[in-house]
């Protein structure tokens, strides 16, 4: 039998022959048109004229003959409904075919069959198909329900197919639950809110029995829809992880990964000093290898998904480096891969291996491989200090191979290495200075000029180097432009009699002849920094450089889970969340990792959190009552003076250990900036000059135009000439300024915070405000008794966070009935300090010549954020990840109608600041960064929706306790 | 889900084009084609995504196969699933070319029709499918046939029919292994591994049971505990540490992961039992010794030993060693004390062949290769040394212990079944740098 025939017809009047042949009275004949006509729709031409003669045929005993005819239908029916129609008929009869196989391709055909008008016709069928006698029939009605689904969501929920759908889920047949799982999933997922796939733990037991029992592709089904759940507590996470872990066995690498997933995610919810725990990350170890033995393209989705847990847990790949080595055959595209996993997981153990493994790639013969390779060994020099050296020499001998992008690779590794290692390496600058002539590509020029700026005190002929760029200036891209610039300008700072002339010329270049404004703006900002003050130019340009990152291209915390949750689908290959590829509803829910159970009080992290407090011993902490009265009966005596700042000794333990809490806190924090440094080497902007970008940026209409005077603490010089500069540049500030000005911290409308009938005719009403940096109250006392108040004194218990007040209670006048008198009252916050409950109550006791008052009263968080909140973006990154997940907490603001620009601005004005901005998707993503009083960080995405006007805002805190009133500020702030 | 599925030649037409969902139109055929297959090598990776459509694709031969989708799929199954249609094909009608496809076009169809039911991947065991995709229609079956085979399709144990009868009861079993190796000039190991199948044949009545058994390290400590510790010291080596393995859908992973046995309802005839991997203690069939020496600018001199390290009384077999000679080579002299080795112009390299060579054994080759002067910068990227051999044993040092078959049902008992056990040491990837 030789079909191949039926490919070869091409002659005219084909249709006319074809339509003869299929009205013969011959089934052999009527078989072999079919077969061609379906050979002919297989090529793509059009044979939708012979649909009537076509469905004639599908009246047949001819299973074959039967499947080729539907075949044809499936494809067709939708450009010819009317027609479609005289099909029904026969999937309605064949639905009731004595043969179990017939019905299941009559439920099948039908569901594919996509004219509206004939649905209805359908559902009588598929609904005793659902229940059919047969496995095999019910397996694909389950489906069919999804097909239908597809077609005309309404019909199927009013049909009641989703229910009758749920109770396959419990059928005795392991694939039919396994496809109902499949159908129920997809349906779920244009439903994002519907409560469609009810998990519980009786419905997951379900499932994970039908696991163990059905075929390889159920098993994928089932474990993906696992990984939706979230189970309740710890005890049922470890359950359902044993019960997946023996598909980490299976010879489809697909039930594996799917596995991982499930693994991956419910392992969030151990506890990590469980048994069970490590156990499951050995566990995890060996399947990951194996995936590496598959075939290229399972290697590749392998290796992408391998890429995402190492980042998120390096630890269970640790020492696996080996198997990560590049075969000399292996695909390009699974070698990219591999080296991309062996420079995350390079350390100092297995850095000689690497390095030599590194080396031979750089010889090989594919481009982008070997300049990865290149990169990869300025990376381990970065990462690994011990093996700096060795990396430098290695970069060297690659650069005397005159190999030219292997050159330019190295040069631009170099420049990375002489960031992170200022002041070591510096000898080799003389080979680099050979190479300038080969150098043509962008990246690499930039580097190099980078360098030459960089160290022009060493290079005796630096001028002339520049100068030699200098000459093509115009046709450099942006980015050498701007290098040049800077390096220039570094060089006349650092050696300013030989080069006048040259500085000259650059500014000339890049203010007047230039039409890029980022080059323009710069080179005024240096014309002007330099005629105005050159000692304050050299403090800005040649200032100490923040240190670089070890790590790079890691993926976004928030990504990254997310992408842990989508592991083994496309979302985890191309390392982006489904929403940007996938079109519609469908999928565009985002994923989140599980939080772990039990949180706070856990053994997870004893240093973070309220541990301070919670584990002191109840007798060191007397009760809050007891010490209101303690504290107030001990220094309010001497009427007007002012609040002790020396504090009695008895309450020293309690501040003690509270304080040595608060410390600790704030020793995390310092030390993270030196963990995480910035990381932009690899993107276009050369952003060696941390600072001057910093500054360059604002001026061009940021609206955060104040914060960046305080903000860049590289700069202090600087910021003390600024009204200066300001003068000069006037002009330059003029653009910017007004349009977006921070609008303030937000005041509250005074409250009342103690009524007169409870103090003896004293009515105080009161509220908080930050200005300039200084903490105020508010106060307005009325006297509604028959007699004058005099001697007015405040005293405030201890607090959260030390406030206390700074000076004494400025009511100077004696107060007469029926008057009041508006004071404000500085605060500090140095005070003694106690955690209160709420966290932000503030027991207040007001004295005056009749009597001794208390209340407490709430003042907002927003009072103690800092002006110099603002954190650095790649700090944050690391910070971001460095808090446990579990101490994020989630809030929606609701019915704020502000864009993200002007929410932004607004919660600047609260010393709100945010670092950047990212759009996914019509969705603004703000990353804003707080810093309190006592020096505790707050961390907080915020999600925008445009046109929706309830915001996610997502806070990530190492003492989660705040979270709650910082979510308070937002509120109060944003909406008013 | 899978959206569509197209098969294509080497030149782009379309052989077979199946559409499941409605978002991939006819347009996603010429997408592909476009945008993959006439890019040549451009295409840096086996998933592709064009104007918001994912293309996933393999390559048989000079056949593409390319699975469509407009959402979030399991990319990992789509590839075994695209595998597995590899697989289904070749069990139907041989080698997949361009010939075969066209002249099965409607069994290809009809195939995928049923393996794959609006791009989700159903029962796609070859041994089921066989059962009612016959290309002869199901007109005469009986009712029972029929449900025997929509039970087997949907069933527990989808792999096998019931009422299988043999008049021998018989079983295969190959150990088949590939040893891996990179080696450094210097002769240290930069990574080693085997990964090795055990593939078994089996012809066995009605439904048996069995249970396998290896020299795997967990399995023979846990039972030294009980005793036999002698045998352990004696020989040395009796157990192997297996990194990891993976089983054929019909063995119990609970079971294993519980208890460590491999017990299972095997699929008539040939399949694949399991796959396993290890690392440590690897016996390494052969020992490469490269030495090159550079004489001038347009003379290399190569000597490369080889040393074979296994029991004198074996023999390996189909013997290949692979020296690649750079791309300006312009003539080769060969000596060799064994085998015949030859220069191939076209492969770049000089191929030295030997039939037999018994264990403990040493052989040498050299070689001296002009070179035309060029004035290419680039150094010559000295590709490894690689070998190919076939031994009889298993290079990881794995032992069948046992295989016991018992099927209750019918009177036959695991004495009355014939067992064969092979072993075959194979070279994967071994290379060794020079």
């Amino acid at each position: 039998m030789t079909d191949s025939k039926y490919f070869t017809t091409t002659k005219k009047g084909e249709i006319f022959e074809l339509k003869a042949e299929l009205n013969s009275d011959k089934k052999e004949k009527k078989k072999e048109a079919v077969k061609k006509v379906i050979a002919s729709m297989t090529v793509g031409k059009d044979v939708s004229a012979l649909f009537p003669d076509v469905v004639n045929c599908m009246q047949t005993d001819n299973l074959e003959l039967k499947k080729l005819v539907y075949l044809y239908l499936m494809n067709y029916a939708k450009s010819q409904p009317d027609m479609a129609i005289m099909a029904v008929n026969t999937f309605v009869k064949d639905c009731e075919d004595p043969n179990p196989l017939i019905r299941a391709l009559a439920v099948r055909t039908m569901g594919c069959i996509r004219v509206d008008k004939i649905t209805e016709y359908l559902c009588e069928p598929l609904r005793k198909c659902l229940k059919d006698e047969d496995p095999y029939v019910r397996k694909t009605a389950a489906v069919c329900v999804a097909k239908l689904h597809d077609i005309n969501a309404q019909l199927v929920e009013d049909q009641g197919f989703l229910d009758t759908l749920k109770d396959l889920i419990s059928d005795s047949n392991p694939m039919v639950v396994a496809n109902a799982v499949a159908a129920l999933s997809e349906i779920a997922e244009s439903h994002p809110n519907s409560n469609l796939l009810d998990l519980n733990p009786q419905t997951i037991n379900k499932l994970l029995t039908a696991l163990n029992e059905c075929t390889e592709w159920g098993q994928i089904f089932i474990l993906d829809c696992l990984a939706n759940y979230t189970p309740r507590d710890d005890r049922e996470s470890q359950s359902i992880c044993e019960r997946v872990t023996p598909r980490l066995s299976h010879a489809n690498s697909a039930v594996v990964l799917s596995a991982v997933k499930v693994l991956m995610k419910f392992m969030e919810m151990l506890p990590k000093d469980l048994d069970y725990y490590g156990t499951l990350l050995k566990k995890l170890a060996p399947p990951l290898v194996t995936l590496l033995s598959a075939e290229p393209e399972l290697q590749y989705v392998a290796l992408r998904n391998i890429n995402l847990i190492v980042q998120k847990r390096p630890e269970i790949l640790k020492h696996e480096m080996k198997v990560f080595f590049v075969k000399y055959n292996d695909p390009i595209y699974v070698k990219l891969e591999k080296l991309d996993i062996m420079i995350r997981l390079a350390s100092q153990a297995n850095i000689a291996q690497v390095l030599a493994e590194l080396k031979e790639y750089a010889t090989e013969v594919d481009v982008d491989f070997v300049r990865k390779a290149v990169r990869a060994i300025g990376r381990c020099a970065i990462k690994v200090e011990q093996s700096a050296e060795r990396c430098v020499s290695t970069l060297l001998d690659l650069i005397q191979t005159k190999v030219n992008y292997v050159v330019q690779e190295a040069i631009v590794v170099i420049k990375d290495i002489f960031r992170k290692y200022p002041n070591k390496y510096e000898s080799v600058i003389a080979t680099l200075c050979e190479n300038l002539d080969s150098l043509d590509e962008p990246e690499a020029r930039a580097a190099m000029i980078w360098i030459v700026g960089e160290y022009a005190e060493r290079i005796d002929n630096a001028d002339e180097l520049l100068e030699s760029f200098l000459e093509g200036f115009h046709d450099e891209s942006t980015q050498v432009q701007l290098q040049l610039l800077t390096a220039i300008v570094k060089l006349f700072l650092k050696k300013p009699t030989e080069t006048q002339e040259l500085v000259q010329q650059v500014l000339s270049l890049a203010t007047q002849d230039s039409d890029n404004p980022d080059l323009r703006d710069r080179g005024y900002i240096y014309w002007r920094l330099l005629s105005t003050d050159p000692v304050a130019a050299k403090e800005v340009v040649l200032a100490e450089k923040p240190l670089i990152s070890e790590e790079t291209d890691l993926i976004e915390p928030t990504l990254l889970d997310e992408l842990i949750c989508h592991i083994g689908t496309l979302a985890s290959v191309y390392h982006k969340p489904p929403s940007a590829f996938v079109e519609g509803s469908r999928g565009v829910q985002h994923k989140r990792l599980p939080a772990r159970a039990g949180s706070g009080e856990s053994a997870e992290s004893p240093e973070v959190g309220q541990s301070g407090t919670s584990e002191a011993p109840p007798a060191v902490i007397p009760s809050q009552g007891d010490l209101l009265g303690d504290l107030l009966n001990l220094d309010l005596a001497p009427a007007t003076t002012t609040v002790p700042s020396v504090q009695p000794s008895m309450q020293m333990g309690a501040m003690d250990l509270l304080g040595g809490g608060l410390d600790s806190l704030m020793g995390d924090e310092s030390d993270t900036p030196g963990v995480s440094h910035r990381t932009e080497m690899q993107s276009p902007q050369p952003s060696s000059d941390y600072s001057e970008r910093e500054l360059g940026g604002d001026i061009g209409g940021s609206p955060s135009m104040g914060a960046a005077l305080g903000a860049p603490a590289a700069m202090p010089a600087a910021l003390s000439n600024a009204p200066a500069v300001g003068g000069g540049l006037g002009d330059l500030f003029d653009l910017g300024g007004g349009v977006g000005m921070p609008t303030g911290f937000y005041v509250a409308p005074k409250t009342l915070f103690l009524p007169a009938m409870k103090a003896k005719g004293l009515e105080i009403s009161g509220t908080f405000a930050r200005r300039g940096g200084i903490i105020q109250m508010d106060l307005s006392l009325t006297n509604k008794a028959m007699s004058v108040m005099t001697d007015f004194a405040i005293q405030f218990n201890r607090n959260s966070f030390g406030l206390a007040p700074a000076g004494p209670l400025q009511v100077l006048t004696p107060l007469t009935p029926n008057q009041t008198i508006d004071v404000s009252l500085p605060l500090g916050t140095t005070g003694p300090v106690m955690k209160m409950e709420p966290l932000n109550n503030l027991q207040v006791a007001v004295k005056n010549n009749i009597d001794v008052f208390y209340f407490s009263c709430q003042y907002p968080l927003s009072l103690l954020f800092v002006e110099d909140g603002k954190m650095e973006r790649q700090v944050f990154l690391a910070t971001w990840k460095d808090i446990p997940n579990d101490n994020e907490a989630q809030f929606q603001i609701k019915d704020v109608h502000l864009n993200s620009d002007a929410a932004s601005n607004k919660l600047q004005g609260s010393n709100i600041f945010t670092i950047a901005k990212r759009t996914v998707d019509a969705q603004d993503m703000l990353y804003q960064s707080i810093k309190l009083t006592n020096g505790i960080w707050v961390l907080a995405e915020m999600r925008v929706q445009t046109g929706n006007p309830n915001y996610t805002l997502s806070i990530k805190c190492r003492a989660p306790e705040v979270s709650q009133f910082v979510y308070q500020c937002y509120e109060l702030v944003l909406k008013n | 889900m899978i959206g569509g599925l197209f098969i294509y030649n080497h030149k782009g037409e379309v052989l077979i084009s199946r559409v499941y969902r409605d978002d991939i139109g006819r347009n996603a055929v010429d997408a592909f084609r476009v945008n993959v297959i006439h890019a040549r090598q451009q295409v840096r990776s086996p998933v592709t995504n064009i104007a918001r459509t994912s293309f996933f694709h393999v390559k048989r031969s000079n056949i593409w196969l390319a699975a469509v989708t407009k959402q979030n799929v399991n990319a990992a199954m789509v590839f075994e699933f695209l595998y597995k249609m590899c697989d289904v094909m070749t069990a139907y009608f041989g080698k997949i070319s361009e010939e075969n496809i066209k002249n099965n076009f409607v069994l290809i169809y009809e195939l995928l029709d049923e393996i794959l039911d609006f791009g989700y991947p159903q029962n796609s065991e070859t041994g089921a499918l066989k059962t009612f995709i016959t290309q002869q229609g199901i007109k005469g079956q009986t009712k029972e046939e029929q449900s025997q085979i929509t039970s087997q399709v949907t069933g527990q144990i989808g792999w096998r029919r019931e009422g299988i009868k043999y008049r021998r009861n018989e079983l295969f079993l190959d150990v088949l292994e590939s040893v891996n190796l990179l080696m450094s000039p210097q002769g240290q190991v930069l990574s080693a591994h085997v990964s090795g199948r055990v593939v078994m044949k089996s012809y066995l009545s009605g439904m048996p049971e069995c249970k396998f058994g290896m020299n795997d390290k967990i399995v023979i400590d846990k039972q030294g505990k009980g005793g036999t510790t002698d045998d352990a010291g004696k020989s040395g080596k009796q157990s192997i540490a297996i990194d990891d393995c993976t089983f054929h859908q019909c063995v119990r992973l609970s079971k294993f992961d519980s208890e460590r046995s491999i017990s299972f309802i095997p699929p008539d005839g040939e399949y694949e039992l399991m796959r396993y991997r290890t690392t440590k203690d690897i016996i390494l069939p052969f020992r490469v010794i490269p030495l090159v020496r550079e004489v001038g600018r347009t003379k290399l001199e190569v000597k490369v030993v080889i040393k074979s390290n296994f029991k004198p009384s074996l023999l390996a077999q189909k013997i290949e060693v692979r020296i690649p000679t750079p791309l300006n080579t312009s003539g080769v002299q060969v000596i060799c004390m064994k085998g015949k080795a030859k220069y191939k112009a076209s492969e770049n390299a000089i191929v030295w062949k030997i039939k037999r060579m018994a264990g403990m054994k040493e052989s040498q080759i050299s070689a001296e290769i002009e070179l035309l002067p060029t004035n290419d910068k680039k150094k010559w990227a000295r590709p490894p040394i690689s070998m190919n051999f076939e031994v009889p044993f298993a290079p990881s040092g794995l032992k069948v212990r046992y295989l016991k078959v018992f099927e209750s049902k019918l009177n036959y008992s695991d004495h009355d079944v014939i067992k064969w056990v092979r072993y075959i040491g194979r070279s994967g990837i071994y290379e060794t740098r020079c």
